[in-house]
């Protein structure tokens, strides 16, 4: 069969027909494959939901158990309508996962947000042999280029040593964000307990109990002490919080961000951010060229971000590429 | 390079100029010679590089990147010398001596430049790209002026930064002797015509205080709203500098024609036509500028009204005392009899009450209160309590709505700080300013709750908030403003008080603000 049918677009999010299910659709549908669970991809509300053992968890650690009617670990090789699909790790946060549709021979892999850089805080990409690749963009430009975790990690530690009087508050969101920023610090020695946010309580938990070492955790929203209490310490929280009173209670914090869109100083300036550090979880440009022309699939579409200049780069090296134009995913957060 | 590259990352992300001092005399104290002293001037835009433009940039960029993943990426990140260093292909990491970047930017004929920048650009890594480009191109952004770079030099070595100021006009890069003097050494000898001279200051005062001073003890004069300067002429040199040694010269090619020789004057910048002293909008529109076009020239002809005489023909005065000192400015004023050149005339007053009656009542609006100078001062570095001081004219006050809010960053991260009112035109609030001080701690989290429970919308790090909020703004002047809505532009604005008492409906108008324009 023609590989490009597998897949087709439909308002609700991108659909298999001879599978009847859809990937990670933006409205409530009878049948979706969930290939993480950041809240854009990952949606309540579902008939029947296949995703990985820990995309199911986090997603009812975030909507409740009732989050869908039914649902089914992703195991193996499973059977789904005319197609078969199977689930491989995306190393984009825990439980992510790229999903395997083959049809009569022929294979498309959508790859939900990947990254290739190792990420202590969950299994690394798998890369996947595929006729049809379905491409994030997030960072599709060639401006894009991440520095190593660790180098990014040991500023933030320089800093915290420059400044020993201040807080340095890091912003990270809830899941993935902040697992990866905490186990870059303990990888680098800092065994120094971190205060988190409450909002990040019960992801840390839950990776905690997926047996990511986290290390000594302690809730910045209850300690109701000095300022003084946070001298020297690091603190994450997502981003939202900096907006509200909670910043207020600590020593003149140094305002610090973990996102890829870091590297534009814009962007930093923009947020207030006085340490802006470059830790992303989803690839960046040579990462996601790298990974086209391994896989060299016949198609390559290309999904939220920037697809105009990943489907340039493809025009330029001699591959069929289209953009998929799907709606309703957050290309911002990183 | 490197270490210049993590200089300008940390000026350009720390808001705080505390912050950004410490951060320029710890790289100081760890910077060698003579890139520390490069890297200095670099910030006081006293390293004259032959300028490179933002076409060879385009063309070197061109060779190695695609045009459109070029045009696309310059799009998303807005500024050609970060998409360059972002963008440019190299894999290499190195570093290279700031001095030598320095002399070859400098030494490089012009048609050797794009090869020579290629090279440089292969051979280091991002942040060192964007340094070198920035430093090639010749603005730096970071936030650092000239004062506060040659202050951060003085805490560095513990000296006074008027001495700094003194003597900079008269050094080049790399500074070598400036940081020799700074760790111990020997002051300088500035062998430069004329130099810069530290500026006397004077500290404010109110009725109350001069009480206790008997009035025969002390001149007065106008303190006219215009720019503290100092005027040098020295062996043919004219220069003319603000009150904290920068070197404003360029800006007022009329001003330094009616310099007297060998003189240094002290006195206030202001445009001038005929008699009449125009208001302080008109002198913003010459400054900052490298050539004056005769038009403006005409338009807005520049003049200078001095205060007092530091040195005459070439025999330094600062010694003697203010009544010496005027006297000889009189007879010099006189004998020069330039039409740009005039006396800031004393004020005769018997009594303290005499003078409040004249603050009161100003003969002309382009005067913000006045001076006093203990007869027998000479003159003397920096702001001396006791010898001078300035009595300025009560602010003006307007009562405002607030109507936006930002949240500010160091010790008030989390607080709405900083804040935008304005005043009503008909029927409609049309903002008029921005303060970020004159509250107290108090007021402050007062304000911090009033803008978190009547938020309306959001934009980025701004809230807009429910009018309903009135504040008293304390300003020091307005000026007409082509680049405000409304049309006017506070000086010095600061909040002064929360106007709990009274209903957003009773707050000024617009029109009752343009009532205090300068005619």
């Amino acid at each position: 069969m023609n590989p490009a049918e597998i897949l087709t677009n439909r308002p609700e999010g991108l659909y298999c027909p001879s599978g009847d299910f859809y990937v990670d659709p933006i409205k409530p549908v009878p049948r979706a494959l969930i290939t993480h669970g950041h809240a854009d991809h990952a949606r309540a509300g579902h008939g029947a939901v296949m995703a990985t053992a820990q995309t199911l968890d986090i997603m009812s650690v975030r909507y409740g158990e009732s989050f869908a009617e039914a649902r089914q670990v992703a195991q193996g090789v499973t059977q789904v309508g005319d197609a078969s699909v199977s689930f491989h790790p995306a190393g984009h946060v825990l439980g992510s996962a790229q999903i395997r549709i083959e049809q009569q021979g022929a294979v498309a892999v959508v790859s939900g947000d990947y990254a290739r850089e190792a990420n202590p805080s969950c299994a690394s990409f798998e890369p996947v042999p595929c006729d049809i690749f379905v491409t994030e963009a997030t960072f599709g430009l060639p401006v894009f280029r991440h520095p190593p975790m660790a180098d990014e990690i040991a500023r933030l530690l320089a800093s915290v040593q420059a400044f020993p009087d201040r807080a340095h508050l890091v912003g990270a969101y809830a899941l993935g964000k902040a697992q990866r920023v905490i186990m870059g610090l303990r990888q680098a020695g800092w065994d120094a307990p971190i205060y988190i946010h409450g909002a990040l309580q019960q992801l840390c938990d839950y990776h905690i109990a997926q047996g990511v070492p986290l290390g000594d955790l302690r809730p910045a929203t209850v300690a109701r002490g000095s300022k003084a209490d946070f001298k020297g310490s690091i603190v994450l929280g997502p981003p939202s919080a900096f907006a509200s009173t909670w910043a207020q209670r600590f020593p003149d914090p140094v305002i610090c961000f973990a996102s890829g869109w870091m590297q534009v100083r814009a962007r930093a300036r923009q947020r207030g951010v006085e340490l802006p550090l470059i830790i992303s979880d989803h690839v960046d440009w040579p990462d996601l060229t790298r990974t086209i022309t391994e896989l060299n699939p016949e198609e390559t579409w290309v999904t939220h971000g920037r697809e105009d200049a990943v489907i340039r780069w493809c025009e330029m090296t001699g591959r069929t590429a289209r953009p998929l134009r799907l709606i309703g995913y957050e290309d911002e957060a990183d | 390079m490197r270490d210049f590259a993590h200089l300008l990352e940390r000026l350009a992300f720390t808001p705080q100029r505390s912050g950004k001092l410490q951060i320029l005399v710890d790289y100081f104290a760890r910077a060698p010679d003579p890139a520390r002293g490069y890297a200095l001037a670099a910030l006081t835009g006293d390293l004259d590089l032959r300028k490179v433009t933002p076409s060879l940039l385009r063309a070197l960029v061109a060779e190695r990147v695609d045009a459109e993943l070029f045009r696309l990426s310059y799009e998303f990140v807005g500024d050609l010398a970060e998409t360059i260093a972002l963008i440019w292909p190299g894999q290499q990491d190195g570093d290279l001596p700031l001095p030598d970047v320095v002399a070859e930017l400098r030494e490089t004929a012009k048609a050797d430049l794009p090869g020579v920048i290629a090279a440089r650009l292969d051979a280091l890594g991002p942040s060192s790209r964007y340094a070198y480009l920035k430093l090639a191109t010749g603005g730096l952004r970071v936030g650092v002026s000239g004062r506060l770079a040659r202050l951060a030099l003085a805490e560095f070595g513990d000296i006074e930064v008027t001495e700094v100021e003194e003597i900079w006009h008269g050094l080049t890069p790399p500074f070598e002797p400036l940081f020799a003097w700074a760790t111990g050494g020997p002051k300088p000898e500035s062998a430069a015509l004329a130099p810069f001279r530290p500026v006397m200051l004077s500290t404010a005062t109110e009725l109350d205080a001069l009480r206790a001073l008997d009035p025969d003890d002390f001149a007065a004069e106008w303190k006219w709203d215009g720019i503290r300067v100092q005027a040098v002429s020295d062996g043919g040199v004219q220069r003319l500098y603000s009150r904290t040694g920068e070197d404003i010269s360029t800006a007022f090619p009329d001003v330094l024609e009616a310099l007297p020789d060998a003189a240094a004057l002290d006195g206030e910048l202001l445009i001038r036509r005929g008699d009449a002293v125009a208001p302080f909008g008109d002198l913003q529109k010459r400054l900052g500028r490298k050539q004056v076009s005769a038009k403006m020239r005409a338009s807005h002809p520049a003049a200078l009204r001095a205060y007092d005489l530091l040195v005459a023909d070439g025999e330094d005065l600062r010694g003697a005392p203010f009544t010496t000192r005027r006297a000889a400015l009189e007879a010099l004023v006189a004998r020069h009899a330039h039409p740009r050149l005039d006396l800031s005339p004393l004020l005769a007053f018997d009594s303290w009450e005499a003078l409040a009656d004249l603050r009161a009542a100003p003969p002309d609006q382009v005067i913000e209160g006045v001076m006093l100078k203990r007869k027998s001062s000479p003159y003397q570095a920096g702001r001396i309590k006791g010898p001078w001081f300035k009595w300025k004219r009560d602010p003006m006050l307007i009562d405002a709505v607030l109507l936006y809010a930002q949240r500010g960053h160091g010790k008030r991260s989390g607080y709405y700080s900083d804040f935008t009112f304005g005043v009503w035109d008909g029927e409609a609030l049309v903002p008029v300013g921005k303060a970020y001080f004159g509250f107290t701690d108090a007021e402050l989290k007062d304000l911090d709750r009033f803008v978190r429970s009547h938020t309306t919308d959001r934009f980025g790090p701004v809230r807009a908030v429910e009018p309903i909020k009135v504040v008293e703004v304390a300003f020091e002047g307005l000026n007409r403003s082509t680049r405000h809505k409304s049309g006017v532009a506070m000086r010095f604005p600061r909040i002064s008080r929360i106007r709990d008492d009274k209903p957003a409906s009773e707050a000024d108008t617009l029109a009752s603000l343009q009532a205090l324009l300068p005619k």
